[in-house]
């Protein structure tokens, strides 16, 4: 069955081989691709925001587990010995006396931990010199927000997920995420409202002083800083629920 | 002599998919799979399509491997077939 499986796919390789032999030439602006896809895509790639912040809303619903953890453990830090507390309603104070221990999860190694702690400031401001940039060279709001929500998870992955979570809280996300999307949003349907197309920046001059040309270019940024703000939150929010199965608690 | 540097790297990224298929261990799947976003990358730099390669960079190999990880660490790491 597998031989068989693999010979259909070989044929399929060579069919599809064979038929690029007709494409049009590479980069002619004849082309569909040129004609009808890339149109598309100027139009209408920024439906990718909603798509985003739904996968971040989806990925909330379904792993978001709001019952606690029945069993603690804590260690002890001037000894190291590690206590196991089974009783769900008790708790102890974490500070310089006792601090958190996870089941899975292992202390993190000197050398990563410093050096992630020396990448993070720069992985930040490699994101944000993308974000805003991005209306004339390569990136945008969407890769900066991603790499500015990597370089939150690269915190979380270098010390533990209880640093993460403490620093940036799961409401602030959220509303990041919302956020976001109302920046964009906003932006869009000022256009609509003061009676051009969405996201027709150029029809906002009136509002604000200087060139037109300007004030599109303004226009896009913003529209740039609000997609990058949904992508940096939702990324985050999708890695602290799938890596803690939705208790924000312990995890990578 | 010219070396034709797409022919080499397409060669790598089909590579890296055959042994992502084949390997059982899924954690070097995952990674794997990183490197196939990232030799997909360089295609696409090569081709001249350079914001799409940003984003290949950054969400393929970055992001993605990541959730991979964070996946399996959740699951199991042994597949079944």
């Amino acid at each position: 069955m597998r031989i068989l499986a693999f010979i259909v796919v070989c044929l399929t390789g060579a069919f599809l081989l064979y038929g690029t032999s007709e494409f049009p030439d590479w980069g002619d602006p004849n082309a569909p691709a040129s004609l009808h896809v890339a149109g598309y895509y100027i139009e209408k790639t920024y439906e990718e925001t909603a798509v985003i912040f739904t996968a971040g809303i989806g990925c909330f619903l379904l792993l978001r587990d709001f019952r606690g953890k029945k069993e603690h453990y804590y260690h002890h830090i001037p000894t190291g010995v590690i206590l196991h507390i089974k009783d769900e309603k008790k708790s102890l104070t974490v500070g310089k006396e006792f601090g958190y221990m996870d089941k899975e999860w292992v202390p993190p190694d000197l050398i990563n931990k410093n050096i992630c702690r020396i990448l993070i400031p720069f992985i930040q401001i490699n994101a944000l010199y993308v974000l805003a940039h991005g209306d004339y060279s390569p990136g945008g709001g969407f890769q900066g927000g991603v790499i500015f929500g990597s370089s939150l998870i690269l915190l979380s992955i270098s010390y533990d997920l209880k640093t993460l979570v403490k620093r940036v809280k799961e409401r602030l996300l959220g509303i990041f995420a919302a956020l976001g999307v109302l920046i964009y949003a906003g932006t869009g349907a000022l256009c609509l409202i003061i009676g051009g197309n969405f996201l027709d920046y150029g029809k906002l001059a009136p509002l604000l002083p200087g060139h037109s040309d300007h004030i599109r270019a303004y226009g896009m940024l913003v529209v740039e800083i609000g997609v990058g703000i949904a992508v940096m939150a939702v990324m985050t929010i999708i890695y602290i629920n799938i890596v803690s199965e939705g208790r924000h608690d312990e995890g990578l | 002599m010219h070396w034709p540097i797409d022919i080499i790297v397409l060669t790598f990224v089909i590579f890296c998919a055959i042994a992502a298929l084949s390997v059982q261990d899924l954690l070097g799947t995952a990674i794997l799979f990183g490197a196939y976003s990232f030799l997909m990358c360089l295609l696409w730099t090569i081709m001249g399509a350079v914001d799409v390669a940003f984003t290949e960079a950054s969400v393929g190999a970055g992001v993605s491997t990541v959730f991979f990880v964070a996946a399996i660490f959740r699951t199991s790491r042994r597949t079944k077939d």
